[in-house]
């Protein structure tokens, strides 16, 4: 057994493989959610971010690449270790109790995960892989937003795009053996307000786009 | 004395191969003076007399230091009450007529025995994998020759309180023993002596743990909650710490 699997493969090497994923994927949220406040700003505004962004050409290639690629770790990393976990325990309690250890984030990774790929799937084909015509992307995302059911699916999508994150954020540190007495409860309690953050700042968007429109 | 009536929905099983069921049995006049293991007793007592099988559990000191003890109670492993094995954790934490749920600790990691009694031994093969230090024999050192600040010390020793009893596999919903594991590679790495096999404790204890069968840690911190000795996730923090220094920059393989 090489090394490499010997260590990578265990326990830990894949919470590595989900932390720094992970992490990747906060900044990823981070730098997406400034990119569409744009939004606030109109159509122009925004045509012209979404035209620089393309004009990054081969970097942007890569940056989505990259994405992707890490989108693939995480997923499939994550539904493995979801099937080593359930594995791990054949005969289940008959009687469940939480000692007050788990959060809403923390029971639901799993579940909240899956859902979050599957809206990212229907998001990338309604905003992304799409025609977007002389319009440009604001038309195309206003008239989706002008529909209450499109507001309202997003709304939902970023609600639990705000659990799965209120536990991975600070999970990821963990993971990478960050927890110090200092700033633990400051980490755990961080963790939980970038969730929020992160999920109203998304969810006004389409709230403001569709009132707008 | 005040006493209860209990209603016990136990679970029985002859051996490991045997499927297992619930049994509901009545436990009345509980002393709640009582530990848990005490009201066992009392029900045992009551099964040999009319001539059935007893209900098997295990237990050797039963002054919450041994870890021998241990099972679920309503969901709770080693019962509701925080810091407290089962045979610390008296009666009169329960109410009169209360309907208690006793199930044994579940994971595929842990083999039921005989109704409660499970085979914790997976714990001891990774005890064995790396769980040690090497200690020249001879005469003793002087006791002040390596200086070791006192808070080390006392970090040491908190994770050295775990008395392997299983209780954060049997509370992780992975059925994970990555509280185990970080407590023993704490307690032997924050120390001067336990440095020399620091790398090679992580990685062989980490790897036996899934060979063993545990579950992945998902930083859930109901092992935490349950620990009846009270250790901190900060040692699986310090676990993974050490994991990533083993794996980066040691020679270890």
């Amino acid at each position: 057994m090489s090394w490499l699997v010997g260590t990578f493969g265990t326990a830990i090497g894949k919470k590595l493989f989900m932390s720094v994923t992970g992490l990747c994927f906060c900044l990823f949220l981070v730098g997406h959610l400034a990119g569409n406040t744009l939004l606030l700003s109109g159509a122009d505004a925004f045509n012209a971010y979404a035209a620089k962004l393309q004009s990054l050409g081969a970097l942007l290639r890569i940056m989505e690449a990259g994405l992707i690629f890490f989108a693939v770790v995480h997923v499939g990393t994550g539904l493995y270790l979801f099937y080593q976990n359930l594995q791990a325990r054949p005969v289940r309690y008959r009687v469940n109790a939480s000692g007050g250890g788990q959060t809403l984030g923390s029971a639901t990774m799993p579940y909240t995960g899956v859902l979050i790929l599957a809206f990212l799937l229907f998001h990338l084909v309604q905003f992304t892989f799409v025609d977007k015509g002389d319009a440009g992307v604001y038309a195309l995302v206003a008239a989706a937003f002008a529909q209450p059911f499109y507001v309202g699916l997003y709304i939902l999508a970023m609600a639990v795009v705000g659990v799965h994150v209120s536990h991975g954020f600070w999970s990821a540190f963990q993971t990478l053996g960050m927890n110090h007495d200092k700033y633990f409860g400051l980490l755990r309690m961080g963790s939980v307000v970038f969730a929020v953050v992160l999920a109203a700042g998304f969810a006004f968007l389409p709230v403001f786009v569709g009132w707008v429109a | 004395m005040a006493t209860i009536d209990l209603t016990l929905k136990i679970w029985r099983q002859n051996s490991p191969r045997d499927k297992g069921r619930f049994e509901t049995l009545a436990a009345r006049g509980i002393s709640t003076d009582m530990s848990f293991l005490e009201m066992l007793d009392v029900v045992n007592e009551q099964l040999t007399l009319d001539g059935r099988e007893p209900i098997c559990f295990d237990h050797d000191c039963r002054e919450g230091i041994c870890g021998m003890c241990g099972a679920v109670i309503n969901g709770r492993p080693h019962g509701p009450q925080r810091g407290t094995t089962l045979c610390q954790l008296h009666m009169r934490h329960f109410a009169d007529g209360d309907t208690l749920a006793i199930e044994p600790f579940r994971a595929r990691a842990f083999k039921v025995v005989k109704d409660l009694v499970v085979d914790r031994s997976a714990l001891d093969k990774v005890m064995v994998a790396g769980g040690y230090i090497a200690a020249n024999t001879g005469s003793a050192p002087e006791a002040n020759a390596t200086p070791i600040a006192a808070a080390t010390a006392e970090l040491a020793m908190d994770a050295a309180a775990c008395i392997g009893c299983g209780a954060c596999v049997a509370a992780c919903p992975n059925a994970s023993a990555m509280l185990f594991v970080g407590a023993k590679v704490s307690h032997l790495g924050l120390l001067p002596q336990g440095r020399p096999e620091a790398a090679r404790r992580v990685l062989a204890m980490v790897r036996e743990a899934d060979r063993q069968g545990f579950g992945n840690c998902t930083n859930v911190t109901e092992c935490e909650v349950e620990c009846p000795k009270e250790i901190s996730i900060a040692n699986i923090a310090r676990m993974n710490r050490e994991f990533l220094k083993a794996a980066i920059a040691s020679r270890e393989r």
